[in-house]
């Protein structure tokens, strides 16, 4: 386990330090200058080039790459371009509301996801099965921003139950967070169902049913443990898709999440900004992964760590 | 030294009293709070280093500097100096600081800050996007290049003097003092902040900066000391950021909003137009802006003015001024029609296919040729772009469009490697009411150098030196001197090296408890609305 867990771990950094080093190298050859960005619209030459150099922008693409490498062993994200302030800052003023829309969203997508998914595979072939499944084709495909708007216009304006975007109370959580949760739900709908229908046909199932065990208990205590295994594996990978869907959800609520802050940051060339909010989204994609992997064995005693 | 009294507007300045006293709004009531959304986060409130529209109009309430303008208007008035002399040859000018102004700090302002603010604004290492308007003080060079870290040009006379020497005389200069680059700082407070004034903004203004969650809200706070008696009217003012710009008006029309800090969405447009109540709360003004289409003149066949021209003419502006719902009047020159020295009667290039088919055919592309339009990726420029396209092959021209995000634009704008490029998203708007804003950056030689603003990379000799007489004159309003610009605009326009398509029009959309003179919501230079001056009526 202690070996297992090494060797991970330094695959994980190594993990990071390819993002880091491919982002670094994008950000480079991308033909857009953020020194232009920051001099304004009437600077000469000469000040261009000063504040070039000051930023270390003239120096070669491995010794700006090696100068980000060594600041960030010590901690240091570099300051944005045009805030001025520090990014480390930055992205830990805003990571607590990603952190908190991240968990209240995939809690809404596993909770309507493995609804739907379950209750389709119990009456599978049936009406009820074909509707639910229609309906998480639909929700995979429809699009955020749409969505988000949606709920927004009907529960916030309409109804006027939750507040119109912000960010402060629980009130205002719930929307961003079924909005995310309907968006993603589909993928869990349906990878619950084809688990769970593999699960009802096992011998073990079918043990159960016949030394009279009552079909609620069969479903709840044997069938579900055993079918939501392969979900648990999807939540780590589904980290990686929230971090890129989360910037549409973040927009729309006006909520200040890290999103926001690459949004803006990719628009203006900001790149210690782009790369401090790359590398905290790999970060918490490979952290993810790797819970999910260790965490499986301990639910499933048939996964081995080697 | 005899002193010049160069127009009327410099004589009123002289003659201010000692303490300003406003001409206050009669039904103005004190107290209150507004709120004021956005969907980007403010990103510093430095008024070294602000440069866009949304931070323009916040750093202008929390700092002020030397010049200032009429609320609504583009009339200069004197700021923080009380009064000043401007010698003979245009060469010094000399401000007298209003004495009793105190920083949000509390300590008195006095002409050292000045002195602080301006050698701090130009320093390299303050990375001033503005730093350039300063080029005419004297020892400027030097300070650009490292050699000095102090303006030669700027002396601190006695603690309520200040005299700026020019190298050469600059018709815009009061403008520049009147720019947020110019605003006065408090040195302690700029070392305090380490790097990070933007955040912790300390100035002399109708506002100081009270609470700021970042990527939420700032709340900017009255300022009791303030210098203008009775200003400002509102206790507080709330900014939201993170905004989208249709939940912004959803919440102003539920009673949550005062100002959609972004304007009305052009989706949404025609149906908050159409319906009296809310058309009556949206306040439409001009602006000193032009949308345009750069035709880089080095690149073949852009380089025949004959083909410049004929591009010229096919192009339907009022088409693309009705693809915008008509928020904008088309542009027949490259000043806005508000902009002092705008050319009155001049009717531009008509839009006339034949005319331009006969003009290319005797460059000799009677076939037309295959070219490229570049285009910032947000609506609703790649619709425009795909306006200009149909409207260029109406005439053989072939354009490829290519539609990029800003950055990228601006990039190959510099470098001179984009034949054609619509404007829209990155567009001129003037930093200040002179027709001199719309000339050197992007009309003149030195924009035209790599890395430039100057696009179509014009560059005439002729036509600068005309400018740099005109900005050589020392009043800046004086008639011979409009006189001058008109023309040099009239002779870009023989040479055709844009396209001006529209001038935008500004619509501001405020809630029905906002008061104040529609001017204040249609300010020139305080964008959105000039927040020292609104105020709410219950």
């Amino acid at each position: 386990m202690a070996a297992y867990l090494i060797r991970r771990l330094i695959q994980s950094a190594l993990i990071l330090l390819g993002v880091s080093f491919i982002t670094f190298f994008l950000l480079y050859v991308l033909p857009a200058d953020p020194v232009r960005q920051i001099a304004g619209r009437s600077a000469t030459p000469e000040t261009v080039a000063n504040i070039r150099a000051q930023l270390g922008l003239d120096q070669p693409f491995i010794v700006q790459y090696g100068r980000y490498l060594a600041g960030l062993f010590h901690g240091d994200m570099g300051r944005s371009y045009l805030q001025k302030t520090d990014v480390a800052t930055l992205i830990m003023s805003r990571l607590p509301a990603s952190l908190l829309l991240m968990v209240a969203g995939i809690g809404a997508e596993l909770v309507v996801g493995l609804t739907m998914g379950v209750v389709a595979a119990l009456f599978r072939g049936r009406v009820l099965d074909n509707t639910l499944m229609m309906t998480s084709f639909v929700t995979v495909s429809a699009p955020q921003f749409v969505v988000a708007l949606l709920l927004l216009y009907v529960f916030a304006v309409q109804l006027g139950w939750f507040p119109i975007g912000g960010y402060g109370t629980p009130a205002h959580l719930v929307l961003p967070a079924m909005t995310l949760g309907i968006l993603g739900s589909g993928w869990y709908a349906r990878m619950m169902r084809s688990s769970m229908v593999e699960v009802l046909r096992a011998d073990f199932v079918r043990t159960a049913r016949a030394k009279g065990l009552t079909r609620s208990r069969v479903i709840l205590r044997h069938a579900l443990p055993n079918a939501i295994l392969p979900i648990i594996a999807m939540i780590g990978i589904d980290i990686g898709i929230f971090m890129g869907g989360i910037v549409v959800v973040e927009g729309v609520f006006g909520w200040p999440g890290i999103g926001q802050l690459a949004w803006q940051a990719i628009q203006r060339v900001d790149i210690p900004i782009i790369m401090g909010v790359t590398l905290v989204s790999a970060f918490a994609i490979v952290l993810g992964n790797l819970l999910a992997d260790l965490v499986a064995p301990l639910i499933d005693p048939r996964i081995r760590i080697r | 030294m005899k002193k010049l009294l160069a127009s009327t507007a410099l004589i009123a300045a002289i003659a201010l009293p000692a303490f300003a006293q406003e001409t206050l709004d009669p039904n103005a009531v004190s107290g209150g709070n507004i709120t004021v959304t956005y969907k980007d986060d403010v990103a510093t409130l430095d008024p070294a280093i602000g440069y866009d529209w949304q931070n323009w109009s916040m750093i202008k309430s929390l700092f002020d500097g030397l010049m200032d303008y009429e609320p609504g208007t583009t009339t200069l008035r004197p700021g923080l100096a009380e009064s000043y002399e401007i010698s003979e040859d245009g060469l010094t000018f000399t401000f007298h600081l209003r004495p009793g102004v105190k920083f949000h700090n509390g300590r008195d302002m006095v002409a050292e800050d000045v002195k602080y603010s301006l050698d701090r604004v130009t320093n390299p290492a303050t990375q001033s996007p503005g730093a350039g308007f300063f080029g005419a003080i004297a020892g400027y060079d030097a300070i650009t290049s490292g050699e000095a870290d102090t303006l030669t040009g700027v002396t601190v006379v006695d603690p309520a003097t200040v005299e700026i020497k020019l190298s050469r005389p600059d018709a815009t200069f009061l403008h520049v003092m009147a720019l947020n680059f110019a605003s006065v700082v408090p040195s302690e407070a700029v070392d305090a902040a380490n790097g990070d004034f933007g955040k912790m903004p300390v100035g002399t203004g109708a506002f100081k900066l009270g609470d700021w969650t970042i990527g939420q809200k700032l709340v900017f706070e009255k300022n009791a000391d303030y210098w203008r008696a009775g200003l400002p009217y509102l206790d507080t003012v709330t900014f939201e950021v993170g905004q989208e710009p249709i939940v912004a008006l959803l919440r102003l029309q539920n009673g949550e909003v005062d100002v959609p800090g972004d304007g009305i969405p052009p989706a949404k447009f025609q149906e908050v137009m159409g319906d009296p109540a809310q058309a009556a709360r949206v306040i439409e003004g001009g602006q000193l802006q032009t949308g345009y289409i750069t035709l880089n003149v080095t690149t073949p066949p852009l380089d025949d003015v004959n083909v410049r021209k004929a591009i010229n003419m096919a192009i339907n502006k009022e088409r693309i001024t009705q693809l915008i719902n008509n928020r904008a009047v088309p542009a027949t020159q490259p000043l806005p029609p508000s902009m002092p020295g705008y050319t009155e009667g001049y009717a531009g290039y008509a839009y006339d296919v034949e005319a331009a088919k006969a003009l290319l055919a005797e460059a000799g592309l009677a076939d037309g040729f295959d070219t490229e339009l570049f285009v910032m990726n947000t609506d609703p420029n790649p619709r425009i772009a795909q306006a200009i396209q149909q409207d260029l092959a109406a005439i053989g021209v072939n354009a490829s469009i290519q539609s990029l995000a800003q950055a990228n634009v601006i990039e190959a704008g510099g470098a001179g490697t984009a034949p054609m490029i619509w404007s829209g998203g990155m567009a001129w708007i003037a930093d200040f009411p002179d027709p001199s804003n719309f000339f050197g950056p992007i009309l003149g030689c030195a924009g035209a150098e790599e890395g430039g603003w100057n696009w179509s990379k014009f560059c005439n000799a002729e036509i600068d030196a005309e400018a740099t007489a005109a900005d050589s004159m020392i009043d800046p309003a004086d008639p011979a001197r409009m006189q001058m610009w008109s023309d040099v605009y009239m002779k870009v326009m023989e040479e055709a090296p844009w396209v001006p398509v529209f001038n935008e029009q500004r619509y501001t959309m405020k809630s029905e408890r906002m008061g104040g003179a529609d001017a204040l919501y249609v300010d020139p230079v305080s964008i959105p609305v000039n927040y020292d001056y609104v105020y709410v009526t219950e």
